[in-house]
């Protein structure tokens, strides 16, 4: 498997990175070593192992349907970036 | 609804059909979120009905509400799917202002319910939709974009409201079994009318509580392969997602007779201007990538649970479309008529509870009473006109007491002020005569004044009569019984 360095920048831009040249070839070299590590487990025979969902073996963890407690507008808005009024502000999309 | 029909037969005249496939986002009528304790609302000031969890902050942690699932359930159940025995919340990746935590809780290859299927009818025609799978997830913040009247293009920057985010949604995905706009506008008000019965959802398409999205191609009529398909957005009513379907099918046509070939992407409803647009989005194919979201542990349903499930499941349109038919003798267009809503049929069947005619009463909601909650803007679960009341009033025209004309106004009156129909009918004294013997004072009158009439009658010119009884209905300012007086006239002449 060799990541190519179009496959680097297609991830990039999904996560919203900005990469420079030799960033981009380090993550393809790094990207691949890391798939090809992953790719080990391929060897394996699995034939017959059910898919682990999860790693904790635990199923079924639900609430009732109660509200609770909110957070009150300014503990809310704290954080904002930017604000305007009652709402988070944010550049135009 | 000639937009509809024309449609289908433009396509054919061009050897072309269209192929419809639906996605519906219900919102769930929970009292909380999906994956928090916050309440859902709507209309509330921007901002307070949140938490560290549906603001995405970090470290915290969602669980699942359990009436959402049951809730999801119930509408796999009502559109004859199966409900897995094992499910999973899937992470949704991508970036967008209204949603907090940069992924959207979905799911993924292991949906709630797969496989299932409505029955919808248009024009006498009965037409399977088979239902992909309908999978749980979470609502995203609401946006407003400023400058520009409130449109993407052009806005200088957004405003988030929170409140929405989180709440619970179903999605239901249809196979692409749609051939018009016309089956479309079935369709979803067939799932209406079942999500109301069952009570899961308002479905209020003005609120957003019911929204819908769908992917629409062309093909040569009868070919196995589907044409390349625009995904439409952002129709928020009936006549939005039945104008929209037929726009677009208008526009793919166009395109493909001008050699050009339809692009895929994702077309936004301009309900102001009647037109789909092109989302501008820089082509950047969906990439989202999905993963088992690890905060979440999965679900393992257990039969005895869907037994339950399928258990509580209230009586639903098709059966209750039966059920009023047999028991009402009630025709099937109006069986149709009264399944539309829970609400109608509740309202039908209180009307029936105090009254004997069903033929009438079907007429007076769906004449009267619906052109008043239309001009009102309400539904009829909003009706501020009681089914018992209404009986009330219809028993008045049955028995006699007032005529069907005058029973219109006293339904008006009935409507705005809240009063009885009784007692409008005694306050106006709009009481209808129709004792004989007060009638026979009133025919005497009338034929001692008119000789001239009486006597081309009794010589054979029978329209005479019809100036008699106006005569008649003149003098008692028109209370009295038509037919009663036309019985005695003839008596009497
Ligand atoms: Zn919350």
């Amino acid at each position: 498997m060799s990541i190519s360095k179009e496959e680097v920048e297609h991830i990039a831009l999904l996560a919203r990175l900005e990469l420079s040249e030799t960033e981009k070839e380090l993550f393809a070299r790094q990207l691949d070593q890391i798939l090809e590590h992953a790719g080990k487990i391929e060897e394996l025979d699995t034939k017959g192992v059910e898919p682990t969902a999860h790693a904790l073996p635990v199923v079924n963890v639900f609430r009732e349907d109660k509200v609770g407690k909110e957070l009150d507008l300014e503990a809310a808005l704290a954080n904002a970036p930017d604000r305007e009024d009652d709402s988070f502000g944010v550049p135009k999309i | 609804m000639t937009e509809t029909n024309n449609i289908p037969g433009l396509l054919a005249k061009h050897g072309f059909e269209a192929v419809i496939g639906l996605e519906i986002h219900v919102e769930l009528s929970t009292l909380s979120k999906m994956f928090c304790d916050s309440a859902v609302t709507f209309g509330e000031p921007p901002n307070t009905h949140v938490c560290p969890v549906c603001l995405g902050l970090p470290g915290t942690l969602p669980v699942v509400n359990r009436k959402a699932v049951d809730y999801c359930a119930l509408i796999g159940l009502a559109l004859g799917c199966e409900i897995a025995d094992f499910t999973q919340f899937h992470r949704k990746n991508y970036f967008y202002p209204d949603m907090p935590k940069n992924y959207q809780i979905s799911q993924f290859d292991l949906p709630l319910c797969s496989a299932g299927r409505v029955t919808v009818n248009v024009d006498d025609n009965k037409t399977d939709i088979r239902i992909t799978r309908v999978h749980m997830e979470e609502d995203t913040g609401k946006l407003v974009h400023i400058g520009e009247g409130g449109r993407i293009a052009g806005a200088k920057y957004s405003l988030v409201d929170f409140n929405r985010a989180g709440t619970p949604l179903a999605e239901i995905v249809s196979e692409p079994d749609i051939r018009s706009s016309g089956e479309a506008r079935a369709f979803l008000q067939k799932l209406r009318s079942i999500l109301l019965h069952l009570g899961v959802s308002d479905c209020n398409m003005e609120e957003g509580s019911l929204r819908c999205d769908a992917n629409v191609s062309l093909r040569p009529e009868n070919s196995p392969k589907l044409g390349v398909k625009t995904e439409v957005k952002n129709m928020n009513s009936f006549r939005g997602l039945v104008r929209a379907l037929d726009y677009e099918i208008v526009r793919q046509l166009e395109l493909i007779q001008d050699g050009e070939a339809v692009k895929q992407e994702t077309r936004h409803w301009d309900a102001a201007r009647n037109i789909t647009t092109s989302l501008r989005s820089k082509e950047e194919a969906h990439d989202y990538r999905y993963f088992a979201d690890p905060d979440l542990v999965p679900l393992k349903l257990s039969r005895e649970w869907v037994k339950k499930q399928e258990e509580s499941l209230p009586e639903l349109p098709d059966a209750r479309q039966k059920r009023l038919i047999s028991a009402f003798k009630v025709s099937e267009y109006d069986s149709r008529f009264l399944t539309q809503s829970k609400a109608h049929g509740d309202y039908f069947e209180q009307v029936m509870e105090n009254f004997g005619d069903a033929k009438m009463a079907v007429n007076w909601i769906m004449g009267e009473l619906s052109a008043h909650l239309n001009a009102d803007n309400k539904e009829m679960a909003e009706s501020p006109m009681q089914p018992e009341r209404l009986a009330q009033l219809l028993t008045l025209v049955e028995d006699g007491s007032i005529s069907g004309k005058m029973a219109k106004e006293v339904f008006s009156e009935m409507y705005e002020t809240g009063k009885t129909a009784p007692e409008i009918v005694d306050d106006r004294g709009l009481k209808q005569i129709s004792g004989d013997d007060e009638l026979a004072v009133l025919v005497d009158q009338v034929i001692g004044e008119n000789q001239t009439a009486v006597e081309e009658y009794r010589s054979g010119k029978k329209q005479a009569l019809g100036f008699l009884v106006g005569q008649i209905m003149r003098l008692s300012k028109g209370q009295a019984n038509p037919g009663k007086v036309n019985e005695i006239l003839r008596e009497k002449l």
